[in-house]
């Protein structure tokens, strides 16, 4: 395939559970290279969508393709540049660590696979638990082997499902620090429904919900997408009753609220930073700046707003 | 076929690890031996046939032990999205768990049973073809049970309903036969008397193999392992 080629092309996707519809006509492109957060409320048709791509669902409507192979019609070629971290993470419990990553190498028809074992468990850190029985392993160390066992054949592209669910914060930093890394060397497609996971880990987010993309971009301008209105936060030293008034007189300001003694809330046109007048203003009658900064949404705001109202941003 | 040996060959270690067979080994084993030995005294007669139809019976309950695990475990565990997501064919896995299971089958029911016919040469003068064929149709019937298995397996995420529901399945296919009494001898009672089981696997035990018993095996095994890579098929479109 052709470097420019995306890794990943869905297009007017549908997947349909009886009446139920999981996923609604949704179309994404992945380049090679980048990082993917799947960001939604549960049920909101992640999963779906990941076992549409690694050919374990087939699409109700709609196609997609992994690699430039089609992920139905030509599966086992697609699956081939595909690993895959499903939610529960896919473990024979009798098995030792060492065995199970040997049968998921054969599976996918590694050739070397003492070498790609090694390597594996090298980056995932789990080499002194290679003789472990899996069932004996904590819930961390069975996250690791379930991201070695995707990572074995080396694929182009990383499918992770919920990769951090049900671990303590240690466990989690340290899975968001594994997933950096790898997308240094693969595409990652990542789901979740913890909201700093996704700034922290990746280049762009798409945020779904009740099966259809609310919105797509990079994690920053996501936030400045939605804001819709600039806001500054000012603090003085000298509050006076008419500071409201006499900022909402400045052009390019819609208002001014006041948030607490002396700390104001001023929103003005997008686009627009009016934080030099309100400056100059503020020395000219003497009000004593604190502290002026613009405010950010957090992304936290922004899924809830793009999740509970439904609007389409995109 | 590397697919199919890898499926299989971690069947095999997963049988070792499980205590499911050694039990299902031992309590045949010991069923057989009580029954062996009965009738080897009182008719005083150095044949397998009874033995081997003895063992079909005992089989009857035990083997769907052997596979109830194979599919329905996979399900249950979310390890089938491993299978189901690299790059192997569906039946490529449901005929990998098949062979898993045939050899262990053969290695831990039907392999310790050879001393009988060892004993029998030992004390008396046994006829050897009987022997023979009769231990072939023992793969080719032990091979449809496990294919029923796998098939009642594939169905359900719970163990003891793969069981039950392939213990039914066999039953039915022993008790087709006899139900031509009631169906008489038109296409019903043609088709109820080709179903049953037991005609086809005394003719091995006697020391006969007809193609179109081998036909009925092989078939009864065809049909169950694609049904039941249909089953895999249609649970993905749930």
């Amino acid at each position: 395939m052709s470097t420019d080629q995306p890794m990943i092309q869905v297009d007017h996707l549908s997947k349909t559970y009886g009446t139920y519809e999981a996923l609604r006509d949704i179309s994404f492109q992945v380049k090679r290279g980048e990082v993917l957060g799947f960001l939604g409320p549960n049920g909101a048709g992640k999963t779906t969508t990941m076992r549409i791509l690694t050919g374990f669902l087939p699409p109700s409507r709609g196609n997609a393709r992994v690699a430039g192979y089609d992920v139905f019609g030509d599966s086992l070629a697609a699956r081939k540049h595909i690993g895959y971290l499903p939610e529960t993470v896919p473990l024979y419990t009798e098995m030792t660590v060492y065995d199970y990553l040997d049968f998921c190498a054969r599976l996918r028809g590694v050739v070397d696979r003492f070498e790609a074992i090694e390597r594996v468990m090298d980056m995932t850190n789990i080499g002194e638990r290679a003789d472990t029985i899996i069932g004996k392993l904590s819930k961390g160390f069975r996250q690791r082997v379930g991201i070695a066992q995707a990572l074995v054949h080396n694929p182009d592209l990383l499918i992770l499902d919920e990769p951090t669910i049900g671990l303590d914060p240690a466990q989690i930093i340290e899975v968001r620090k594994m997933i950096k890394e790898l997308g240094k060397e693969h595409t990652i497609i990542l789901s979740t429904h913890i909201l700093p996971e996704v700034s922290q880990t990746c280049t762009r987010v798409l945020i779904i919900n009740r099966g259809g993309i609310v919105a797509e971009d990079s994690p920053e301008r996501l936030a400045a997408r939605v804001r819709g209105a600039e806001h500054v936060h000012l603090q003085v030293a000298n509050a006076a009753p008419e500071i409201a008034t006499e900022l909402e007189k400045i052009k390019g300001v819609l208002g001014a609220q006041k948030k607490d003694e002396g700390v104001y809330e001023i929103e003005t046109t997008l686009g627009a930073d009016r934080r030099v007048e309100i400056a100059a203003l503020a020395v000219q009658r003497g009000w004593g700046v604190l502290e002026l900064r613009p405010v950010g949404l957090s992304l936290e705001e922004v899924f809830l707003k793009l999740t509970t109202t439904e609007e389409n941003v995109a | 076929m590397r697919n199919v040996w890898t499926i299989a060959s971690r069947e095999l270690r997963a049988f070792v690890v499980s205590p499911v067979p050694y039990v299902v080994s031992a309590l045949f084993l010991i069923i057989m031996g009580y029954l062996f030995a009965l009738i080897l005294i009182t008719s005083q007669e150095a044949s397998m046939r009874p033995a081997f139809s003895n063992m079909m019976f005992v089989l009857l309950l035990l083997a769907p032990a052997l596979t109830m695990r194979l599919l329905a475990e996979e399900h249950r565990m979310g390890t089938i999205e491993l299978l189901l997501t690299s790059p192997v064919r569906d039946w490529q896995v449901v005929v990998g768990k098949f062979l898993g299971s045939l050899i262990t089958f053969a290695l831990l029911i039907l392999g310790p049973t050879l001393y009988y016919p060892l004993l029998m040469k030992f004390l008396g003068n046994p006829d050897t073809m009987p022997i023979v064929t009769g231990y072939i149709g023992m793969l080719l019937f032990g091979s449809t049970f496990l294919a029923i298995g796998i098939l009642t397996s594939s169905l359900t995420q719970n163990q003891v309903i793969a069981y039950f529901a392939g213990f039914v399945l066999l039953l039915l296919l022993f008790i087709a036969e006899p139900a031509t009494s009631i169906s008489g001898q038109g296409p019903l009672g043609t088709v109820l008397s080709y179903i049953g089981i037991q005609k086809h696997y005394d003719a091995f035990f006697s020391g006969v193999i007809d193609t179109i018993d081998v036909v009925y095996g092989l078939s009864v095994i065809a049909v169950s392992l694609i049904l039941a890579t249909l089953v895999m098929q249609a649970r993905r479109w749930r």
